[in-house]
């Protein structure tokens, strides 16, 4: 049932990615209404299987890599739900559908270790630390989508095209505000998950610690290098694009590490 | 019943005979009046705008209702007049490609819309639409929503002010707390000026080689002469930089603009550069943050568009025949119905 719950989702991302392709090429792209509506069907398959599967491992789904691709995925479309309609980006949802996508398809076809971990709660504070890491990973996610439309937005203007992503694209200076805001919403969860981890005092993996310790401290000189030195907008998004690719290579590792107190 | 459509337009009358026919705001009920007293007419909804000249009428014999009208604004005019003619399901063919924008000069422009809805809320207002205007014009609305909304014939501005606004538009965004510089106050720069400045920008800052040029033109668009000299010193503040001078070489170059785009804060730079021979160097559209378009790279925008909007005739057209072919329908059922009541 779960299996069916996750593949059910994945339809709805690709589906949602597939009209906006085909829509963008026949020029009949409108922002918000198939796409907001696959994607939102599929953050409920995903909501229904994240819940069965806390159900039936006792804890927070965030016991496997397999756990923690699909967790990353919901985040991912979760920030989007939350923050996209507010920025007016509907297109983000076409941009953010494929990545969502992506990681669940990786979760379902990957060799990984499928199998239900069961793990009771000893300490509610370990449960909100694992998961506000991985919803700040979610806005790290979206920054990504956000930077990777940035780019393709300076492209266009900068080759003089006035192509249908040209007039579907957000303005570029939409896109680096909300690059700024996702990476510092990033920030400030993955600050509140640290906070979480420090009050559960639970045994740390040192090379867990300093990997996370990383990726928070360049999260945090981006923001700061934007807010106070006046990072470039093509600058901050490359860097968005290329250290959210990073945390995705080392996810795995953290994964493992996780599991080796 | 039929409806009639009987006008003139852009296509087939010269502007110094349309002009003659045009029907203005204030003479728009008695005319009204004039038209519904022609013989086998029963309704008439009058669309006058700088393109053309039509009547939409609901008539039990068309043919005669026609020589009526052509009559009447003969009378009125003193020229004859040389009105094209349609009837059901021609007339209402004609409408929707109107209302869609299928038949302007400038094709897909959306103003017309807005135009016919006003002739038709006139005629309404003044008690000369009947069941079949009212529903004809109803489901002409719902057309033009359909084509714009389905099809990309209004994608894209058609002149470069409207590319300029455009573009501006899709790197700022908002428009409003931007500010604007125009070097050399020439036609074209004035002209993008006022379609920025009607798009809301904040400040506009006008500098030329003559001053008094500089301050006539800021005093026309609400804006702020500076010398010459001192452009460069109001560049920090500037978002949008519109050139037009006539110096033979560039004025902006790279190596000049670098050091200029460091106080910028990172804010993004777009340059319209209007003048022949180019006041900035083309190099300039590489620097981080500076989006360059020339009158070339502009009006290539405005082809793009234009053909763009002439590929979706076709596929507006079927649109049409479908509503079209709703409304005759209609028109039959409800004559059946009245009969059959």
């Amino acid at each position: 049932m779960d299996r069916l719950l996750l593949i059910a989702a994945t339809l709805c991302f690709v589906a949602s990615f597939g009209y906006t392709l085909y829509a963008l090429g026949a020029g009949r792209f409108r922002p918000g209404r198939v796409n907001l509506v696959a994607i939102l069907a599929g953050f409920l398959f995903q909501s229904a299987f994240l819940y069965l599967r806390g159900q039936a491992e006792g804890s927070c789904p965030l016991n496997s890599l397999y756990d923690v691709l699909i967790f990353l995925s919901w985040a991912l479309v979760l920030i989007y739900l939350l923050v996209g309609p507010a920025y007016r980006l509907s297109l983000l949802g076409a941009f953010t559908s494929p990545l969502a996508f992506l990681l669940v398809l990786t979760a379902l076809i990957a060799p990984l270790d499928h199998s239900v971990k069961v793990r009771p709660v000893l300490n509610p504070w370990i449960e909100t630390h694992a998961a506000l890491s991985i919803i700040a990973y979610g806005a790290f996610g979206l920054a990504c989508v956000a930077g990777i439309m940035y780019l393709l937005q300076e492209r266009q203007l900068k080759a003089h095209k006035a192509s249908s992503l040209l007039y579907n694209l957000p303005p570029i200076n939409h896109l680096a505000a909300a690059i700024a805001r996702l990476v510092g919403l990033g920030c400030l969860l993955l600050t509140i998950s640290f906070a979480a981890g420090f009050i559960s005092q639970m045994p740390v993996n040192s090379m867990k610690f300093l990997t996370s310790a990383a990726i928070w401290l360049v999260y945090g000189l981006i923001f700061a290098l934007h807010r106070f030195r006046n990072l470039a907008p093509r600058r901050l998004a490359e860097l968005s694009i290329v250290v959210f690719a990073l945390v995705l290579l080392t996810l795995p590792g953290i994964q493992y590490l996780s599991s080796r107190p | 019943m039929n409806i009639l459509c009987a006008g003139l337009n852009h296509q087939n009358t010269p502007i110094e005979v349309r002009e003659k026919f045009a029907v203005g705001g204030h003479e728009m009920q008695a005319t009204l009046d004039a038209v519904r007293g022609i013989d086998g007419l029963t309704g008439a909804v009058i669309l006058s705008t700088c393109n053309r000249v039509e009547f939409y009428a609901a008539s039990v014999c068309p043919v005669r209702a026609f020589d009526g009208l052509r009559g009447l604004m003969q009378e009125r005019t003193g020229v004859e007049a040389p009105l094209y003619f349609h009837d059901t399901p021609r007339s209402v063919r004609h409408l929707f490609r109107v209302v869609s924008g299928l038949d302007s000069m400038v094709l897909g422009e959306t103003e017309i819309l807005g135009q016919v809805k006003k002739a038709y809320t006139a005629a309404a207002e003044f008690g000369a639409t009947t069941a079949h205007l009212n529903r004809l014009f109803q489901q002409a609305f719902r057309v033009a929503k359909h084509v714009r909304t389905e099809t990309q014939i209004t994608r894209g501005a058609t002149s470069v002010g409207s590319v300029a606004v455009e573009l501006a538009g899709k790197i700022f965004g908002e428009l409003s707390d931007r500010r604007v510089m125009i070097l050399g106050a020439g036609e074209t720069s004035e002209r993008t000026a006022r379609s920025l400045v009607s798009r809301g920008v904040k400040t506009v800052i006008v500098s030329n080689r003559t001053f008094d040029r500089a301050a006539k033109l800021a005093e026309e668009i609400g804006g702020l002469a500076i010398h010459f000299d001192n452009w460069q010193n109001a560049f920090a503040d500037t978002d949008i930089l519109i050139c037009s001078t006539s110096a033979p070489h560039a004025i902006i170059t790279r190596e000049k603009l670098i050091p200029m785009m460091k106080d910028r804060a990172g804010r993004p730079l777009f340059i319209i550069d209007l003048a022949v021979p180019r006041d900035v160097e083309a190099a300039v559209n590489d620097l981080e943050g500076v989006y360059l378009y020339d009158i070339d790279s502009l009006e290539g925008i405005v082809r793009q568009s234009l053909e763009v909007r002439r590929s979706e005739i076709l596929r507006c057209e079927e649109m049409i025949s479908d509503h079209v072919g709703s409304f005759v329908t209609w028109m039959r059922n409800h004559r059946e119905n009245r009969r059959g009541g």
